[in-house]
């Protein structure tokens, strides 16, 4: 690591764990929550770097969600365990799906991977033994160790940052090695890759069962901290965000999905006045970035410097 | 075996629905490559048309019934102007920009008709037909299965019998080809967003009098419209038409017998099942890329 960027990441680590002591008790919620969805973007640009959007990683996020939930709450198993099984489980039900799932590409893959998080979710819905129906479960135990108070949010606060933190170092080391490599190669050159002998139905596979694997860890460090599970939090609604976080903030590097999560969160707080509004100007963020900045914010500073550039040109 | 015929009668009834609902979504998804996830909540618009126009301020049914029409044209040819045109050759970027749309429009649909329970449109044609002694049909169904008949056949002589039908047809095989021949791949475009919004305005006029009107309810459209699409095949009307039927069917049969929500799921798993086994759907094409 450069210099640097040691510098930044301290500094960047020591306000954070500042911060919330300044915060009021709904902006510590707040900060948890998109603590938790920068791992959610994160995982999912595993998945998207071979190039096929998926629409089942919310759905994903709420088996690992429900698996954590479920086993914590009814044999009474601490959370430290159920925490790495969220995962497990959530990669387990990617490495079925993909065997019907990556039989298509994309068009067929999109709506086969919508249909097939549908159908899960439905049947949350459907079978309130276990899962709960529509209203979900809820009363899920908080984390235990030693005395610290998980249900007071600095504390929890402090765990999701850990977590979140090793995750999403995991990821970043997976997208710079060989296999991540790999992975852009058969994004961008797929028949090239496979007539140098790699597997592309292998690696497919392997960054969607990581991506759902982290995705499931994070579902569980949300539900654990509200203390209900239910089908609505991981609804096509919140697949959308997902998509509109990694499009604004831009997919081209490891950050852009970050600073998509980190910008339009904070603008959601700033809309929590205007309710009803909120979807529409999601929709409208979506639509501009889309058609007029389609490098998301990411490649605003560059996009902005070849502007001065050309003006300079221009001008002499 | 009453239930079973009222059954057999309701799922017909539902398949002029669901038939209405993905001829847009195949008719956009042949000719611009776009997934118009909006799809759903254009019936939306139009059910909510009736809510507005006709219960709401009283003008009379049918003149609605065109009004929602028009309205939701006019909807899908701005999306077309403005998002889908300059996406042409971005297939996520059309989806994604459907995505944002779909989010306005439930929005305008709140501020419209306000949040709380779902609304209800009484049904402007009272009374019931009833055959065999037994089976009940409702009037207002009568007319709605024998206004999506008439418009789809009405569909089906514009796409086989005219000119810009072959047009339609030829740029959804197509679309460098058809560009050659000197089509339009522009004016195409419009006319057959033109047509699905028509066709999706259509079924939410006739489906409001029959169903719970709020800002999400075209979600279902959706997950129906897309069954629909890909069991009959991406790209093929007729295809569409059959599986249409054949879904009603199945799901009014297994809500009937179980219940809604696992009639949807396994319409899913089914829809997943095609993609696997056979991709192209019962008549379709495979569509190249």
């Amino acid at each position: 690591m450069r210099i640097r960027t040691v510098f930044f990441l301290s500094l960047l680590y020591a306000a954070l764990i500042v911060l919330p002591h300044f915060l009021k008790y709904h902006q510590q919620d707040f900060l948890i929550f998109l603590t938790i969805n920068i791992l959610v973007v994160v995982s999912y640009r595993l998945v998207t770097l071979t190039g096929e959007w998926s629409l089942i990683h919310a759905v994903m996020m709420g088996v690992g969600a429900y698996t954590s939930a479920l086993i914590s709450k009814n044999f009474d198993i601490s959370f430290w365990i159920t925490l790495p099984l969220a995962g497990v489980m959530a990669g387990l039900v990617a490495l079925l799906l993909s065997y019907p799932l990556f039989r298509m590409t994309q068009f067929y893959f999109l709506i086969g991977s919508f249909a097939a998080g549908e159908a899960i979710r439905l049947t949350w819905i459907q079978f309130i033994k276990p899962f709960g129906g529509t209203g979900g479960t809820s009363a899920i135990p908080s984390p235990e160790l030693m005395n610290i108070d998980f249900l007071e949010p600095i504390p929890y606060f402090y765990l999701v940052l850990i977590v979140v933190s090793i995750c999403v170092y995991l990821l970043y080391r997976i997208e710079n090695s060989r296999i991540g490599l790999t992975l852009h190669a058969v994004h961008w050159k797929g028949v090239l890759a496979e007539s140098v002998g790699v597997n592309t139905w292998n690696y497919r596979t392997l960054a969607f069962v990581i991506g759902s694997l982290f995705v499931g860890i994070a579902g569980a460090l949300k539900v654990h901290y509200i203390g209900t599970v239910a089908p609505k939090q991981f609804d096509i609604g919140f697949m959308v965000f997902i998509l509109i976080w990694v499009i604004v903030g831009g997919y081209r590097t490891f950050y852009g999905a970050i600073i998509g999560a980190v910008v339009l969160s904070i603008l959601d707080e700033i809309l929590r006045g205007v309710e009803q509004l909120r979807p529409a100007i999601y929709g409208a963020t979506l639509i501009f970035f889309i058609l007029y900045l389609p490098g998301g914010l990411e490649s605003l500073p560059q996009k902005i410097r070849q502007k001065f550039r050309a003006n300079r040109e221009s001008a002499t | 075996m009453e239930l079973l015929i009222q059954t057999v009668v309701n799922g017909l009834i539902q398949s002029g629905f669901y038939a209405l609902a993905a001829i847009g979504l195949v008719l956009v998804f042949g000719v611009m490559r776009v997934v118009n996830f909006a799809h759903g909540e254009l019936v939306m618009i139009g059910a909510y048309t009736i809510w507005f126009v006709h219960a709401q301020n009283g003008v009379p049914y049918l003149i609605t019934v065109v009004l929602a029409i028009l309205l939701v044209t006019a909807i899908g040819l701005l999306m077309e102007r403005f998002l889908f045109r300059p996406m042409t050759g971005d297939p996520l970027g059309g989806l994604i920009c459907s995505i944002g749309m779909l989010f306005i429009l439930q929005v305008i649909a709140t501020y419209v008709g306000g949040e709380g329970p779902s609304k209800q449109v009484p049904p402007p044609f009272e009374g019931t037909l009833i055959i065999l002694d037994s089976v009940r049909i409702p009037y207002q169904r009568v007319f709605s299965i024998a206004v999506a008949i008439c418009a789809l056949g009405i569909l089906w002589y514009f796409l086989t019998r005219t000119k810009f039908g072959w047009a339609v047809r030829a740029v959804s095989m197509d679309r460098e080809a058809a560009a050659l021949q000197g089509i339009s791949t522009i004016r195409v475009s419009m006319i057959a967003i033109g047509v699905g919004a028509a066709m999706a305005g259509l079924a939410g006029a006739l489906m409001a009098p029959l169903t719970n009107i709020n800002p999400h309810m075209g979600h279902n459209v959706i997950i129906a419209a897309f069954i629909v699409t890909i069991v009959g095949g991406v790209g093929s009307l007729p295809g569409a038409v059959i599986a249409s039927v054949l879904y009603a069917l199945f799901h009014t049969f297994v809500t009937t017998y179980f219940s809604g929500t696992i009639a949807t799921i396994s319409g899913l798993v089914i829809m997943v099942l095609v993609l696997i086994v056979r991709p192209t759907g019962i008549m379709g094409h495979r569509v190249s890329e």
